[in-house]
């Protein structure tokens, strides 16, 4: 042990990388493995399209890190993104005017979701498990009781500008627009993370009676974390909508298809623990796997299951990474 | 009397150089340590200075790397706690190891369940439980109570019967007192007692060196990993003994007090102060003093402290800070008004222990005042010298530092906020005599420079040593002040009511 | 702290929780939701508890019935198991296929069911123990691995059950299927197991704390492969069923009744603690209760089947929320 060292820059440096570095390290093999695969990835447009494909996940992995960080689940996602979707034309039906006020709509009612599931969780003392599972069946039966089963309706052309069109930029060629916002939140995440009130979601997720003792506002702090999921889940939507086009099935899975990507990005279910850089890392990573797989000509069915023994392996290594052997070669 | 069996009877166990490593640091060198039956052995040392390895090693969740266990003349070694114990070697836990959901005999028959025609025999296992508490004396336990609606003190017993229950002749027990307040310290005395009698070696490691020196026959000193000493208790005194752990004699741990014209302004005033645990509660805290606030478990020490402190405020009566009057409705409100809460609990309450030392010691500031802070720029590694905190750096994680370098990071928490009242609730408990002397400094030099200290203990000489008044609790309400350097019995008299010091 | 409270406090407060037990609660909760169902329907001219009520109610519990048997057990230990609707849909299928009409194969098939299920509890638990793979992320990443193999195997129903195993799913005594009785002795076993021999005790002991467990000589890997392992053949159980009642294997059975979070939902709305330690078999046979009891009396007043999402959602909220708020009164 030695004395005390001053603050360095170097080792604040150091922090960002904490738990990053496995993550990272697979995402550069398989960035690699994409340019041997496919011709598409011999420029940059390849890894755009990818980026593309990848932010409406990466940025549901920012909201699912907050909740996750700070001890909770968020389930309700998956659900919240079909309904945000169902919403957005069910509303615009085709008329470009309308973009104009649903898309802050959309952002509200994601916040509202999410401040219900906050306040449920913190208030009531419910476990958040079971709050966003409850959310998921009231949002998918709300989604069908006015759909009726399949969605009506239509995006309009403005609206899909942000999931679809790019804009161009010399060298790169086309970037897409979700490409931008996307680097945009991440910047932003990155920022709050740094900042008095992300680390106290983190010491939240860790020691919630240290930071209620200490004078934070535990209920406040929790219930912003669900609501900037909302928030994050309405901004996929909106990227997804652009992207996919209307269906009913858009948001099917995605609740464990991000925590899946949160917690490959090591960030420990529970709370306390990990990066929001390296959760979204996580699920760039898994949708480079997939456009691999896809590459590869690997079958549909075979995703999912890939999907599953990732999942197992990322947090076994996490776990027992003494044996990173054995671990290893199970992906 | 106290001596016997102290050289004529062969030791039950008998350890010799043992070593341990971890990660290539060597914990244990060269350690012998000898167990009579019906004596009780003390280990004490400081903290990290071997003694829980050596306990663990003696109770089979450590494999020595060096030298041997015997155990009644054949040497043994245990692959886990479980062998330890089918061999008549147990140990009670400093922390509870009990479920709060199940019943007493669940607990104490815990992974040993008697089993008859498949199915566990309750009726059997609750009445041999009852058996074993009323062998220690202690009939108010019932076995069908679920260990959740136990006292502290309760608890404690349920852990020694479950320790019983597996015929221990060995009983290594890993500081019993550390949750206890004095008068169930008896308690645990007269428990000692009866055991030896029962010809069971105990091996106590504590760093209360009052219970050291009134349980045990035999002293083992330990230092760094090394043998220091082992001698029988009556050829030592506690100087002696204290000397031997950090080379300085007792008396030198507490600083000298505040001289009278030091202590300043009334910072805070409470007038009949109370809630659901509270009564009538008044006092003054002066800029400048250190208040102790006696009293037994239960007496409400804590409940003034989270009053004071906003965790469960008052529901009665006023409080005043400098002189105007305040309401406090929880932590935040308190600490924006300058009111700083050294919890009891240092891991469940204080540290997010998987946190840097940076992000804990920022953890008020963060946490109270948010962006809009009224306080001025912070110097991090000023702050953490002035608490003479080792860590390898701020990024350290705090669960990597030891009791007392964690408890160094609790304080520099609060002081980063700069109250200008502390409330400390058993600021020591667990730490070693090194980090206690720093603590105490640090209290001191505080005090000095104008804040106002409430500081409860359960060990009275610190109390005792530290504080510049006292003030005593009895079951909810302030029983009594006394001046500076009071007796024992004087504390111990008003706390308990009577007029006469309990009979021990 | 305890030890300051008056004696006379703790006396009615016991009293209080011995009455207030969530068992107690949720069998309560059931008798008025049955008195306000045959109500409400009565008012519409129907009757809720004639002979096709009881019939109804009971078959609706008993394949959830089945799965929340095995999952309270996983969740006693402070687990989940989410890998069930997909193991679900595959047992149906293994059952099916093997028995191909032949009713000589039935025992075989259902040993060979069984089997199969008990393998991926295996995988299950020896993951979660073994691996040091967090419950949740172990049994999803089962979960997408079975998917996989079902999405890719198969695109519908396969395999025939003979018309001897389709009695089982059929059959009836009064108002009351034989299969309904067969899943109450398995929950009157499971009870057993739970509440008198010393694995049950070591069930509630690791969900209760598992160190303390392990350093009472418990071998709680062994537990917690245990309860895994009896969740998985309880979902195989399901499985079976399922075939009997449709006459064939069919590959998203399970997931389209969404029996995973189903069945947690029921467990946590029978009383048990979602952290483990607290609860037992006879709450959550209370709560699969109210759960198909709510379907038929919505089926009953014609409410479009989304509606009942929502009631769901909000049910289970509702009572895990007293739950907690009852804990934290009496604590």
């Amino acid at each position: 042990m030695t004395e005390t060292l001053p603050t360095s820059r170097k080792s604040r440096r150091v922090r960002l990388a904490d738990g990053t570095g496995p993550v990272l390290a697979v995402l550069a093999v398989l960035l690699v493995a994409l340019a041997f695969a496919g011709p598409a990835y011999s420029e940059p447009a390849g890894y755009l399209a990818l980026l593309k494909r990848a932010a409406p996940l990466m940025i549901l992995a920012i909201g699912q890190y907050f909740v996750i960080v700070s001890g909770g689940f968020d389930l309700s996602v998956g659900s919240l993104v079909t309904a945000e979707v169902v919403i957005a034309a069910r509303l615009i039906d085709g008329d470009e005017g309308a973009t104009v006020w649903v898309i802050p709509l959309l952002l509200v009612t994601g916040a509202l979701v999410g401040l219900v599931n906050g306040l449920i969780t913190t208030r009531l003392l419910v476990p958040s498990f079971i709050v966003t599972l409850g959310m998921l069946l009231v949002l998918d039966g709300a989604v069908f009781l006015w759909t009726g089963g399949s969605p009506r309706g239509a995006l309009s052309e403005a609206f899909r500008v942000v999931g679809r069109e790019g804009f161009e930029v010399p060298l790169l060629g086309a970037v897409p627009w979700s490409v931008l916002l996307l680097a945009a939140l991440v910047v932003a995440a990155v920022l709050f993370m740094r900042g008095g009130t992300g680390r106290m979601l983190v010491a939240i997720g860790d020691n919630e009676t240290s930071v209620r003792l200490g004078g934070g506002r535990v209920e406040r702090l929790r219930t912003l974390a669900f609501v900037l999921s909302g928030v994050s889940a309405a901004i996929a939507a909106i990227l997804l909508g652009g992207f996919a086009g209307v269906s009913a099935q858009v948001g099917d899975g995605l609740e464990f298809r991000v925590i899946t990507a949160v917690v490959l990005g090591g960030v420990v279910l529970g709370g306390g623990r990990g990066s929001v850089v390296a959760a979204m890392a996580g699920a760039l990573t898994l949708e480079a796997l997939f456009s691999l797989l896809n590459l590869l000509g690997v079958a549909g069915g075979l995703e999912s299951a890939v999907q599953g023994v990732i999942i197992i392996a990322a947090v076994a290594y996490a776990s027992v990474g003494r044996i990173p052997f054995r671990t290893r070669r199970s992906t | 009397m106290v001596v016997t069996g102290l050289t004529d009877e062969a030791p039950l166990v008998r350890m010799r150089g043992i070593g341990k490593q971890f990660l290539g640091n060597a914990v244990l060198r060269d350690v012998d340590l000898d167990l009579r039956p019906g004596e009780v052995h003390a280990l004490v040392g400081e903290n990290g200075a071997g003694k829980s390895t050596l306990m663990k090693i003696l109770a089979g969740v450590h494999r020595p790397d060096a030298g041997s266990v015997e155990l009644g003349g054949s040497e043994v070694a245990f692959g886990s706690p479980r062998e330890a114990q089918a061999a008549g070697i147990s140990i009670v836990h400093q922390e509870f190891n009990l479920l709060g959901d199940r019943t007493v005999a669940e607990n104490v028959y815990l992974g040993r369940e008697p089993v008859r025609r498949g199915q566990v025999d309750r009726r059997r296992m609750e009445a041999d439980t009852a058996e074993l508490l009323d062998g220690l004396g202690e009939r108010g336990i019932s076995p069908r109570t679920p260990v959740r609606r136990l006292a502290v003190a309760q608890r404690q017993v349920v852990e020694i019967v479950k320790a019983l229950s597996t015929d221990a002749r060995v009983l290594a027990m890993d500081e019993p007192t550390a949750a206890l307040a004095d008068h169930e310290v008896e308690l645990l005395y007269g428990l000692v007692k009866r055991l030896r009698e029962r010809g069971i070696a105990i091996l106590y490691v504590s760093h209360r060196l009052r219970e050291v020196f009134d349980l045990s026959q035999r002293i083992t000193v330990l230092k760094d990993g090394e043998l220091v000493t082992s001698k029988a208790t009556a050829e030592l005194t506690p100087d002696q003994l204290v000397r031997h752990m950090v080379g300085r004699p007792l008396d030198a741990l507490f600083p000298d007090r505040a001289a009278e014209p030091e202590t300043g302004a009334v910072r805070l005033a409470v007038r009949g102060g109370g809630n659901a645990r509270l009564a009538g509660i008044d006092l003054e805290l002066r800029a400048g003093e250190i208040v102790g606030l006696a009293g037994l478990q239960g007496a409400g020490r804590s409940a003034v402290a989270r009053a004071i402190c906003g965790v469960d405020p008052f529901t009665t009566g006023t409080l005043e800070l400098d002189g105007r009057p305040v309401t406090i409705g929880s932590p935040r409100a308190a600490i924006r008004h300058g009111i700083a809460f050294v919890t009891e609990d240092r891991k469940g309450d204080g540290l997010a222990l998987r946190q840097s030392v940076r992000d804990n010691a920022l953890l008020v500031r963060r946490a109270a005042f948010g962006r809009a802070r009224g306080l001025g720029a912070l110097d991090l590694a000023a702050l953490l010298r002035s608490v003479t905190l080792v860590a390898r750096g701020p990024d350290q994680e705090v669960r990597y530092l030891s009791g007392g370098n964690q408890q160094k990071v609790v304080l520099a928490k609060w002081l980063a906020v700069e109250p200008h009242v502390l409330v400390v609730d058993e600021p020591t408990r667990g730490i070693d005599v090194g980090a206690k002397k720093a603590v105490y400094d640090l209290l001191r030099g505080l005090a000095r420079g104008g804040v106002a200290i409430l500081m409860i203990s359960s060990e009275l000489p610190e109390l005792i040593g530290m504080s510049d008044r006292v003030l005593v609790m009895h079951e909810g309400r302030l029983a009594g002040e006394l001046p500076a350097g009071p007796s024992e019995e004087a504390v111990m008299t008003l706390a308990t009511g009577h007029a006469t010091v309990e009979a021990a | 702290m305890m030890a300051a409270a008056p004696a006379v406090a703790t006396r009615p407060a016991q009293r209080l929780s011995r009455v207030l037990q969530p068992t107690v609660v949720v069998y309560l909760a059931l008798v008025l939701l049955l008195i306000a169902g045959s109500i409400l329907v009565g008012v519409r001219g129907g009757v809720l508890l004639d002979q096709g009520g009881i019939l109804n109610i009971l078959t609706r519990s008993t394949a959830l019935g089945l799965v929340a048997i095995g999952q309270t057990m996983v969740i006693l230990t402070g687990k989940l198991d989410l890998s069930v609707a997909y193991l679900i849909g595959l047992c149906s299928l293994i059952g099916a296929e093997t028995m191909a009409g032949d009713p000589g194969m039935i025992v075989p098939a259902v040993l060979l069911t069984l089997a199969c299920a008990a393998g991926v509890g295996l995988v299950n638990g020896l993951v979660i123990t073994k691996l040091k793979v967090n419950a949740f992320i172990a049994t999803l990443g089962t979960a997408l691995v079975i998917r996989g193999y079902l999405e890719s195997a198969y695109s519908g129903p396969a395999g025939e059950v003979p018309r001897a195993f389709q009695h089982l799913g059929y059959a009836r005594i009064g108002p009351i299927p034989v299969s309904a009785l067969l899943m109450v002795a398995l929950a009157a076993l499971a009870w057993w197991y739970l509440m008198r021999t010393k694995g049950g005790y070591h069930v509630y002991a690791v969900g209760g704390d598992e160190e303390v467990a392990r350093f009472s000589g418990i071998r709680t890997d062994r537990t917690i492969i245990k309860v895994h392992v009896l969740c998985a053949v309880a979902a195989g159980l399901a499985g079976l069923f399922l075939a009997s009642r449709l006459g064939s294997g069919a590959p998203w059975v399970g997931v389209d009744a969404g029996y995973d979070l189903e069945s947690i939902a029921a467990v946590v709305l029978g009383g048990t603690l979602l952290a483990g330690g607290r609860g037992g078999v006879a709450g959550t046979i209370g709560g699969v209760l109210i759960l198909a009891t709510l379907d038929t009396i919505f089926d009953d007043l014609g409410v479009t089947p989304f509606f009942k999402d929502v009631v769901r959602g909000a049910v289970l909220i509702i009572a895990v929320a007293l739950y907690a708020r009852r804990r934290g009164v009496l604590r």
